[in-house]
C-alpha cells in the first residue's frame, strides 16, 4: 500500500557521450592491414568517418579481436563507433554488426594511443581475410578560425588529422579522401602524393607503412553549415493513465561556430540575405513520432508563433524558428512539448509488466547534445521500474 | 365535490409558495450566469492570441509575484531591487501596493493545495477576470442595499460587460485596478450596509475592506475623501444618526490603524493633505455626538444656542489652527502633484509632463465616454432623478459616487474605470424602475381588462372605470413599445459591449497584430524578440537605458537592468535619460557612460508603420529633459511650432541621439511600394537625414520588423578621453 501511495516515480536516466568501460585483455597484433580507405566527411560540423578495412590474419593461430588506434583528441571528440563486418561481393554484400569495446593495452606506445577492439562474430584463421567498415562520428572537432568573425564573413574552420591511419598494424596500402562542405579551401598540407578535385581532397595511396606511423596535417576550408549545438537538453516523458504520453522537451541551444563580431545589422541581413550572416542559422526542424498532439513551442516568455507542424502517417514534421536568427555564440532557450497516443509506445508483456519502447535522443535534426537528461514519470501505482538501454548510461531513481 | 374548491386553494397556495421559490431560483441562476458571462467574455485576448501578461504595469506586478512565489513573504517585503533604476536601485517592498500580488500568490497557493498543477502566470492571467466576476456578486448586493434586489440584478449584469471596467480587467491585465475595483465597491457597499443597519460588524467588515483596498491601489484616497464627504453632506443635511456614527468612527479608525499596516502608505493618514479631510470629519463627528449630548442635558434652547455657537467656533478654531500649524511645520504634506492635478485638470500639463505625458493621465474625450459607457450614458442622469425620488442614505451615497466619480472621469481617462460601478448601479436603478413600472402597468390592465369584461357582462360602470378603460388601449400599446424599446436599448449595449471588448481591450500591446495584404493575420512579436535577445545574448550585468515606457518590460522579460522604468518616482533620473536621447550623440555620450550604460534601446515603428514609438513619444523625452535641464529648449527641435522628421525638419532635430537611433540606415530601407527608400510609414514621410552616421554606439540588434533596435555602447577610446582632459 505505501509504495501505491509513494506512486509518482521519477526514473531520470543520464547519458554522457562519452562512455568508458574497462574491459581488457590484450589482442595479438597478429593482423595485417591489407587494404585501408578512409572517408572523411566535413561537410556540416558532425564529422563522420568511414573507415573500409582489408583485415589479414599473419599469425599462425585463429584470432577474434581486431584493434583499433585513436588519437586522444580524437577519442575526446568521439561521440560514436560501430563496426561491422561485409559479406559477399559487389553488389550482394551484406553487413553484420559487430560488438566493439574500448581497450587498453598494456604496451601502449609513447604517443597515448586509445584502443577499441571489434569482436568478429567468428575467429579469423590463418591466412584468411576479411573486410571490416567502422564508423566514427566525431562532434566538437572543427576548430573554428578566425575564431570571431563579422556578419558578412563566412566562417572559416580547421580540421586536424593524419594523412597516415593511425593504427597498431602494418598498413599495406592505404587512401584517406577528405570531402569537404563547399570547394572554397583555403589551404591544406599536402603530403604526396596528395590531390584536390573539387571538394574533394585525397590523400595516397600510400604503400607499407608500419604500425604507429603517423603524418599530421590540417585542412583550412570553409564551413557555413548550422553549428547547432544543445548545451542542456531535459526530455520529460509523463505517462498518464488517460491514453497519453505527455513529452517536454527544454532546450539550451547555442551557435558553437566562430563567434559573432561587432554589429548585427538588420539591414544587411534582410537585403543582403547570400553575402551575409552565411554561418547564422534560423530554422531548425523536428523529427516527431507520427500521430503527435497539441504542440506547442514556447520560452519562459511565452509562445513563439514561428513554428509550422506538418504531418503524415509515418512522421510529423516540426519546422521552428527560434525567435531571432543564431550567429556565433548566440544563444537560445526554448521548450517543445507534444503528446502521444499511449498505445503507440506502451506495451504489455505476459508476465503482467508493461514497457515503454521510446526513442533515446534529440528529435531536431543535425544536432549535438552535450548534455542529455531523460526523465520518465511513471503514472501512480508504479513499481520496480528498471531502464533498459543498449548503451551504459547513469540512472537513478527519484520518489 | 366539496373537497374540490379545498384542494384547488391548497394547489394553489402551494403554487404561490413555488412562485417564491421561482422567483428566487432564477435570481440565483441569473447571478451565476452574469458571474460566468463576466469571466468568459474577458477571455478574448487568450483565445486569440495566448495566456499572457499585457502592457507595461503588469509586466512589473508578474515579476514581483514571481519573486514573491519563489522567496517568500519577507523576502518580498524586504527586497531591495538591483535591476532597476541603476545605479539607484529600488526598495520593492515598501514602494507598491502589495494587495494584488499577494491575493495571485494566494490563489495560487491555494489552487496548488488542491492539487491543481498551475502555474503563476496563468493566476496572475485569470486575477482580473476573477475579481469582475466578484465584483458583479458585490454589485448586485449593493443594487439590493440601495434599492431593490431588480436593480441588484440588473446592475451586476450591466457591470459584468460594461467595457470602462473591462478595459482594465481582460485576461492578461494584471494590473492593482483588476482587484482594486472590487476592493472599491465591497468597501463602499459594506459601509453603506453598516450605515443603513448601524451595525458594528459591517462596518468592522468595511474596515477590513478598506484595508485591502489601500494595500491594493492608490486609489484608496478616492475612498478616504469620499466617504467624509458623504458622512458630511449627511451631517449638513440633518441626517445624523448614531448608526452613522457607529459605522463612520469604526471604519475609520480601524481602516486607518489597519492602512498603517501597508509600508507603502505608512503614517500618510495622519500626515498628508490628501487625508486630512476624513480627520476633520472624524472630529467633527466627536462635536456633533457631543453637542448632541448636551442638548439631551439642556433642557434650554437659548442655552443650547448660545453653547453651539461658542462650541462650533472654537472647534472650527482649534482645526483650523491645527492644520495651519502641521502645514508650517511640514508635519502634515501638502497635497501631491497628482493629486493636484485631479482639482485642476489643467495643473499637470504646466507643471509636471512626466504625468501629463502618460496617454491615460489625458483628459477624457466625448467619445471615449460614448466608447465605455454606450446607454449608460443617458441611464445615468435618469437614474439619478429615480435616486432624488426616493433619498435615503443610501441613495445620497450612491448619488454622491456617482457625481464624484464622473467629474474624476472626465479629468483623466484612466478614472473612467473608477466610476463605471456608479454608473451601471445608477442605470440600473433607471432601468429596473422604469422596467418594474411598464410591467405593473402592463398586468395591471390586464386585470382591468377581465374586469371590464366581467363589467360588460355586468352592466354596472362606474364613471372613474370608464376613464380608465378609455386610456387603456393607448397606454397599453405605449408600455408595450417602450418595453420592447428597453431591451433594444439594452440589447444594443449587450453588442456595443462585446464589439469593443473584442476589439479595441482584448489586445495585449506585447505582441502586434495586422491583416496581411490577403487577409491573413500577420503577428509582430518583435518585443519579446528583442527582450529574449537581451536576455540571451548580453551579459547578465548589462544595463539597459530606453525610454521609461519599456522598464518594467526589459527587466521582467529581458532580465537586465534598466535605468529607468515605469515606476516614475525619480523625475531628475528620467529628465536624464530624456536629456541624452535629446542631446547630440557627442553629448549624451558622456551621459551614457556616466550612467555606465552598455545598451540603448529604441521603439521604431518606421517600417510597419506602428505609431506609438520613440519618435512620437520625443517631444515629451524633451520636455521633462528640459524641464531639470534647461539645456534642452523644446523649440529647438521645431520648426514653426510644427514637430517634424522630414527634410523641414529642425537641424537639432536631424543630428539628436534619439533620431539617429531610430534612423540608422534607414535611409537605404525600402519599406513600401512606389515610395523612395527611407520613406517612414509611422509618419507617412521620406526621412530628412538618411546618411545617419553613429560614432560611439553600434548597433547590436535590430527586429525582424524594426520595431526595436538595441544599440551597444562602444567601450571608451582611452585616447579620446585624454585629448578631452588635455583640451576640454
Amino acid at each position: 500500500m505505501e509504495a501505491r501511495i509513494r506512486a509518482r516515480v521519477n526514473l531520470a536516466l543520464t547519458f554522457f557521450a562519452l562512455l568508458f568501460f574497462v574491459a581488457g585483455s590484450s589482442p595479438p597484433r597478429q593482423f595485417v592491414i591489407s587494404n585501408a580507405e578512409r572517408r572523411i566527411d566535413l561537410s556540416s560540423h558532425i564529422i563522420n568517418v568511414h573507415l573500409t578495412l582489408k583485415v589479414e590474419n599473419a599469425g599462425t593461430r585463429p584470432a577474434s579481436e581486431v584493434v583499433l588506434a585513436l588519437t586522444p583528441t580524437e577519442v575526446d571528440h568521439l561521440a560514436m563507433v560501430d563496426a561491422s563486418a561485409i559479406k559477399g561481393k559487389r553488389k550482394k554484400t551484406t553487413s553484420l554488426r559487430l560488438e566493439v569495446k574500448p581497450t587498453e593495452l598494456p604496451d601502449a606506445p609513447p604517443i597515448d594511443t586509445k584502443y577499441f577492439t571489434i569482436y568478429l562474430a567468428n575467429p579469423l584463421n590463418s591466412g584468411e581475410s576479411t573486410t571490416l567498415e567502422v564508423l566514427y562520428v566525431f562532434t566538437h572537432f572543427l576548430e573554428p578560425f578566425p575564431a570571431e568573425i563579422a556578419q558578412s564573413e563566412s566562417q572559416l574552420v580547421f580540421y586536424h588529422d593524419t594523412a597516415l591511419i593511425l593504427s597498431s598494424y602494418h598498413i599495406k596500402q592505404q587512401t584517406t579522401f577528405i570531402k569537404t562542405p563547399s570547394t572554397k579551401v583555403e589551404s591544406f598540407i599536402r603530403m604526396e602524393p596528395t590531390n584536390r578535385v573539387g571538394t574533394e581532397i585525397k590523400y595516397g595511396p600510400y604503400e607499407d607503412r608500419p604500425p604507429y606511423s603517423i603524418s599530421p596535417i590540417h585542412v583550412h576550408f570553409e564551413n557555413n553549415s548550422p553549428f547547432a549545438v544543445v548545451e542542456e537538453l531535459v526530455q520529460e516523458i509523463e505517462i498518464s493513465h488517460w491514453g497519453n504520453i505527455q513529452v517536454t522537451e527544454h532546450y539550451k541551444l547555442i551557435h558553437a561556430g566562430a563567434r559573432h563580431k561587432g554589429v548585427f545589422s538588420r539591414v544587411d541581413y534582410q537585403s543582403r540575405q547570400s553575402s551575409n550572416g552565411a554561418s547564422s542559422f534560423r530554422y531548425l526542424l523536428a523529427r516527431l513520432p507520427p500521430r503527435v498532439h497539441s504542440v506547442y513551442y514556447r520560452d519562459e516568455i511565452g509562445n513563439i508563433s514561428s513554428s509550422h507542424l506538418r504531418t503524415d502517417s509515418l512522421k510529423s514534421e516540426l519546422q521552428i524558428e527560434p525567435r531571432y536568427p543564431l550567429f556565433g555564440g548566440w544563444k537560445a532557450t526554448f521548450v517543445i512539448g507534444y503528446g502521444l497516443p499511449l498505445q503507440d509506445f506502451l506495451f504489455e508483456s505476459s508476465d503482467d509488466k508493461r514497457y515503454l519502447n521510446f526513442t533515446f535522443g534529440c528529435p531536431l535534426i543535425g544536432m549535438v547534445v552535450d548534455k542529455l537528461t531523460i526523465k520518465v514519470v511513471l503514472p501512480e501505482g508504479s513499481t520496480d521500474p528498471s531502464p533498459v538501454v543498449p548503451f551504459p548510461v547513469e540512472h537513478h531513481l527519484e520518489l | 365535490m366539496a373537497t374540490m374548491p379545498a384542494s384547488a386553494s391548497d394547489l394553489l397556495k402551494s403554487f404561490k409558495l413555488k412562485t417564491k421559490q421561482q422567483e428566487l431560483l432564477i435570481r440565483v441562476s441569473i447571478l451565476c450566469l452574469v458571474y460566468i458571462l463576466a469571466f468568459i467574455t474577458r477571455l478574448f485576448s487568450v483565445l486569440r492570441y495566448e495566456s499572457m501578461i499585457h502592457e507595461f504595469d503588469p509586466y512589473f506586478n508578474y515579476r514581483t509575484t514571481l519573486y514573491l512565489t519563489e522567496n517568500g513573504f519577507y523576502d518580498f517585503w524586504n527586497w531591495f531591487d538591483y535591476e532597476s533604476w541603476y545605479p539607484l536601485g529600488r526598495i520593492v517592498g515598501g514602494t507598491l501596493y502589495p494587495g494584488l500580488m499577494v491575493t495571485a500568490v494566494l490563489i495560487y497557493r491555494i489552487l496548488r493545495f488542491l492539487r491543481f498543477a498551475v502555474h503563476i502566470r496563468e493566476v496572475c492571467v485569470l486575477t482580473a477576470p476573477f475579481f469582475a466576476s466578484n465584483t458583479t456578486l458585490v454589485a448586485y448586493f449593493f443594487g439590493k442595499e440601495i434599492w431593490d434586489s431588480g436593480a441588484g440584478l440588473v446592475a451586476a449584469i450591466l457591470i459584468a460587460v460594461c467595457p470602462g471596467y473591462i478595459s482594465r480587467s481582460v485576461a492578461g491585465s494584471y494590473d492593482n485596478e483588476g482587484v482594486a475595483i472590487f476592493a472599491l465597491l465591497f468597501t463602499f457597499y459594506v459601509f453603506v450596509k453598516a450605515v443603513n443597519t448601524g451595525s458594528l460588524a459591517w462596518s468592522l467588515a468595511s474596515a477590513f475592506g478598506y484595508f485591502y483596498m489601500v494595500s491594493a491601489w492608490g486609489g484608496y484616497v478616492f475612498i478616504i475623501n469620499l466617504i467624509p464627504l458623504y458622512v458630511l453632506v449627511l451631517l449638513i443635511t440633518g441626517r445624523y444618526s448614531m448608526r452613522l456614527y457607529v459605522a463612520y468612527n469604526c471604519m475609520y479608525i480601524l481602516g486607518m490603524l489597519l492602512a498603517m499596516q501597508i509600508r507603502f502608505v505608512g503614517f500618510q493618514h495622519v500626515q498628508s493633505g490628501e487625508h486630512m479631510a476624513a480627520m476633520g470629519v472624524f472630529f467633527l463627528m466627536q462635536v456633533f455626538y457631543f453637542l448632541d449630548w448636551v442638548k439631551h442635558m439642556l433642557s434650554d434652547t437659548k442655552l443650547f444656542q448660545a453653547f453651539l455657537r461658542i462650541t462650533v467656533t472654537s472647534a472650527v478654531a482649534v482645526g483650523g489652527i491645527a492644520l495651519g500649524l502641521g502645514m508650517v511645520s511640514g508635519y502634515i504634506s501638502p497635497w501631491t502633484g497628482r493629486f493636484y492635478s485631479l482639482l485642476d485638470p489643467t495643473y499637470a500639463k504646466d507643471h509636471i509632463p512626466i504625468i501629463a505625458s502618460v496617454s491615460e493621465h489625458q483628459p477624457t474625450a466625448w467619445s471615449s465616454f460614448m466608447f465605455d459607457f454606450h446607454i449608460l450614458l443617458f441611464l445615468f442622469p435618469a437614474g439619478l432623478y429615480f435616486c432624488f425620488k426616493r433619498l435615503s442614505d443610501a441613495t445620497i451615497f450612491i448619488v454622491m459616487y456617482g457625481l464624484t466619480s464622473m467629474y474624476f472621469a472626465g479629468v483623466m481617462v484612466r478614472l473612467i474605470l473608477v466610476a463605471t460601478p456608479a454608473v451601471c448601479l445608477i442605470s440600473a436603478i433607471a432601468v429596473s424602475t422604469t422596467v418594474k413600472n411598464l410591467t405593473v402597468l402592463l398586468r395591471s390592465k390586464n386585470k382591468v381588462v377581465q374586469t371590464g369584461s366581467t363589467k360588460g357582462s355586468g352592466g354596472s360602470k362606474s364613471s372613474s372605470k370608464a376613464l380608465l378603460d378609455q386610456s387603456q388601449p393607448f397606454q397599453k400599446n405605449g408600455a408595450i413599445a417602450l418595453l420592447f424599446g428597453a431591451f433594444y436599448l439594452l440589447s444594443r449595449y449587450a453588442t456595443h459591449c462585446t464589439w469593443v471588448t473584442s476589439e479595441a481591450y482584448s489586445s495585449p500591446s506585447i505582441v502586434l497584430a495586422a491583416r496581411g495584404a490577403h487577409g491573413n493575420r500577420v503577428i509582430f512579436d518583435d518585443y519579446r524578440e528583442a527582450y529574449f535577445w537581451l536576455r540571451q545574448n548580453t551579459p547578465q550585468d548589462a544595463k539597459v537605458m530606453s525610454w521609461w515606457d519599456y522598464g518594467y518590460q526589459i527587466t521582467a522579460m529581458g532580465n537586465r537592468t534598466v535605468i529607468v522604468d515605469n515606476n516614475t518616482w525619480n523625475n531628475t533620473h528620467i529628465a536624464t535619460v530624456g536629456r541624452a536621447m535629446s542631446s547630440y550623440e557627442d553629448e549624451a555620450i558622456e551621459i551614457i557612460r556616466s550612467l555606465d550604460v552598455d545598451y540603448v534601446l529604441v521603439v521604431f515603428g518606421g517600417v510597419t508603420g506602428y505609431s506609438s514609438d520613440d519618435i512620437n513619444k520625443f517631444l515629451w523625452m524633451v520636455r521633462i529633459g528640459g524641464g531639470v535641464f534647461p539645456v534642452i529648449k523644446e523649440p529647438d527641435y521645431l520648426v514653426n511650432g510644427e514637430y517634424r522628421v522630414d527634410k523641414g525638419a529642425a537641424p537639432k532635430m536631424l543630428n539628436c541621439l534619439m533620431y539617429k537611433l531610430c534612423y540608422y540606415r534607414f535611409g537605404e530601407m525600402m519599406t513600401e511600394y512606389g515610395k523612395p527608400p527611407g520613406y517612414d510609414r509611422a509618419r507617412g514621410v521620406e526621412i530628412g537625414n538618411k546618411d545617419v552616421k553613429l560614432e560611439h554606439l553600434e548597433e547590436a540588434f535590430t527586429t525582424s520588423n524594426w520595431i526595436v533596435r538595441i544599440y551597444r555602447v562602444k567601450p571608451a577610446n582611452n585616447r579620446w578621453w585624454l585629448n578631452r582632459y588635455k583640451f576640454g
